[in-house]
């Protein structure tokens, strides 16, 4: 299957919606090689600003753009975009529901190299606690894309998170992307995996060996992680003997302890989670590598499915 | 030249805020009466001469816009939006009630309020911001925004200092408002932040000082600052933390304190005492 950057996308998609949107700014902190934004500066420098490494200055100043009347994307490594400038987050955006898009880059496990400083295991979760905001985690550069344009049509701060390397694109181009809404990548009945992010890939793949055993597992693309719709899940858990969830991300606070909280009161099957244990990450040569010593791979997740369907 | 008659108008608005202050206030419950009241006249020459703004119109696109950096002074906003018809004198006796439209700190729910401050260090960045905004669209709007004192010394000031110069904007005006007292005493014994002229100049900016308290000297030195080019400015002002009632002056206990029935008189009795000396 064809791999594709998701940084890419999203520089791109800046780019085309730039055009016919003049309101459309672009700040940085020092990484728009790495996020991408620099493709923005390249088309519209009148509209890009270079904050120099000060993220909190930039969060606070994209909060000022859009109260008068701009849609500024910002764009920085994950870990600062939701760490280093939370409250900025929180008070200059999210308490004046300013229309922020806010894009944390290089999300989860995915810059490999750079270790505990630079991955985030908690970025989605932090943010997600905060009233106001909308959280989205693409799973290929087409649905960033379409992400991307969501982002604009929707008035209101909104976090998305970008994964660093290539993945499969699986999101067909004219998926009709909807705030909010679950899409099934992976036809099956006897249990269901929720996953986000890189880990739809894994899952998939996942349910395509366990097929080979006989066992029928649907995989829900749950790109948005907030708002998370009750009546979304209930749609492909209702009929299921068991449920995984799947993230790249501390468990703690995480997308499986709110699905399983949803859940409870309505769907008592077994849940198994597959999620990063209350860890920070590491240096690694690959994002394989990382995905293996973390336990987020296809055979965790097959693992965890089984686990699961025994208990059903 | 600054006429005498508006001085003495502003003068009088900027008693009726502090009037207006003190009835918020009340009795028996915390305000920030310190930080709010070395504020007044600034506010008074903001509000009810310099800027261009419209209560029937609060989101009008052409108009000036004021940010509390340091929010906790919302108290001295509220009453200048508030004389200017943003939303009735009802509004002012609930401040901080659950019923009520005021919020305990700047809120964009309330008319005439542009950001959502009260986290210090913020509202400098958001200014900027609004700034850009407006330099993009080629709009006229003026952006004036207050400090602090003790909120000098949050590191996010000093990026957006940088950031205000590196972007050479000159369509915004910031304050300090120098009362030499923070929450919980005086700056040069709580943290201190010498040199505040100097440290501006050095991050770019155009620096002014003008006496806090002196509307014909706030309104010169505004004027200067707004026709300064190519980079931001700051008035550095010369204020007396509670100015206008002696109980509170230099005193860091009335930053968020709380005033008993007796204090509560006393500050009306001088309040009236600066009415007799302006109507005399
Ligand atoms: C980030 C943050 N830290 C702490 C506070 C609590 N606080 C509110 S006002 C204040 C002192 C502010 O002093 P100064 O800037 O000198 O204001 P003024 O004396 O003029 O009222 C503090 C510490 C806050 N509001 N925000």
């Amino acid at each position: 299957m064809k791999k594709e950057s998701l940084r890419k996308a999203y520089g791109q998609a800046l780019v085309e919606l730039g055009a016919s949107n003049p309101d459309i700014v672009a700040l940085e902190a020092d990484l728009g090689k790495s996020t991408m934004s620099y493709l923005f500066k390249q088309a519209y420098p009148e509209r890009f600003f270079e904050m120099g490494i000060a993220e909190q200055n930039m969060t606070s100043t994209a909060a000022g753009l859009a109260l008068a009347g701009k849609i500024p994307f910002v764009s920085t490594f994950a870990v600062f975009a939701s760490g280093r400038a939370y409250d900025q987050i929180r008070c200059s955006i999210a308490i004046a529901k300013a229309n922020v898009k806010i894009c944390g880059s290089s999300c989860g496990l995915s810059d490999f190299g750079d270790g505990k400083t630079h991955q985030s295991v908690e970025d989605a979760n932090i943010i997600r606690s905060i009233p106001n905001m909308t959280v989205l985690n693409p799973v290929d550069a087409v649905e960033t894309k379409q992400m991307v344009e969501a982002m604009v049509r929707y008035k209101g701060p909104v976090y998305i998170r970008i994964n660093r390397n290539e993945l499969p694109v699986i999101t067909p181009e004219d998926q009709k992307f909807q705030i909010g809404k679950m899409y099934s990548v992976h036809d099956g009945k006897d249990a269901v995996i929720f996953a986000t992010g890189a880990m739809v890939h894994n899952s998939i793949s996942a349910a395509q060996e366990l097929m080979q055993e006989g066992i029928s597992v649907e995989v829900i693309n749950v790109s948005t992680l907030k708002p998370l719709s009750k009546e979304e899940l209930m749609r492909f858990a209702r009929d299921k003997q068991a449920i995984v969830t799947a993230e790249e991300a501390n468990r703690i606070g995480g997308m499986g302890d709110t699905i399983a909280s949803l859940l409870f009161n309505d769907i008592r099957v077994p849940m198994e989670h597959v999620a990063i244990d209350d860890q920070f990450g590491t240096s690694a040569y690959t994002y394989e590598d990382l995905l293996t010593c973390y336990k987020l791979t296809k055979e965790d997740i097959a693992k965890a499915v089984k686990t699961a369907l025994k208990h059903a | 030249m600054v006429d005498d008659a508006l001085v003495k108008k502003l003068e009088r608005i900027t008693l009726q805020l502090r009037y207006d202050v003190v009835q918020m206030i009340g009795v028996g419950k915390a305000g920030h009466l310190g930080g709010s009241s070395s504020l007044a006249e600034l506010m008074a020459v903001l509000y009810f001469y310099v800027m261009k703004i419209d209560s029937s119109n609060p989101t009008a696109a052409w108009r000036d816009y004021l940010l509390l950096s340091k929010g906790h002074a919302a108290l001295i906003q509220y009453a200048a939006l508030c004389e200017l018809g943003f939303f009735p004198r009802s509004e002012l006796h609930r401040v901080k009630s659950l019923e009520g439209l005021l919020q305990g700190h700047p809120d964009l729910s309330i008319p005439g309020i542009e950001a959502v401050t009260g986290s210090l260090g913020q509202g400098l960045s958001i200014s900027l911001g609004i700034a850009l905004a407006c330099r993009l669209d080629q709009k006229k709007n003026h952006i004036y925004v207050v400090m602090g004192d003790g909120e000098q010394s949050e590191g996010q000031l000093w990026e957006a200092a940088m950031a205000a110069s590196n972007f050479k904007v000159d369509n915004l005006t910031a304050f300090l408002d120098w009362n030499k007292v923070q929450a919980t005493g005086a700056t040069k014994d709580i943290f201190s932040v010498p040199d505040l002229g100097r440290k501006w100049a050095s991050f770019g900016w155009e620096v002014f000082e003008s006496p806090g308290h002196d509307i014909r000297s706030i309104i010169e030195t505004i004027e200067k600052a707004k026709a300064v080019k190519g980079k931001p400015s700051i008035v550095i002002l010369d204020t007396v933390k509670g100015k206008g009632f002696s109980f509170a002056e230099h005193n860091a206990a009335f930053h968020n304190g709380i005033m008993d029935q007796a204090t509560y008189e006393q500050a009306l009795k001088e309040l009236d005492q600066k009415k007799r000396e302006l109507n005399a």
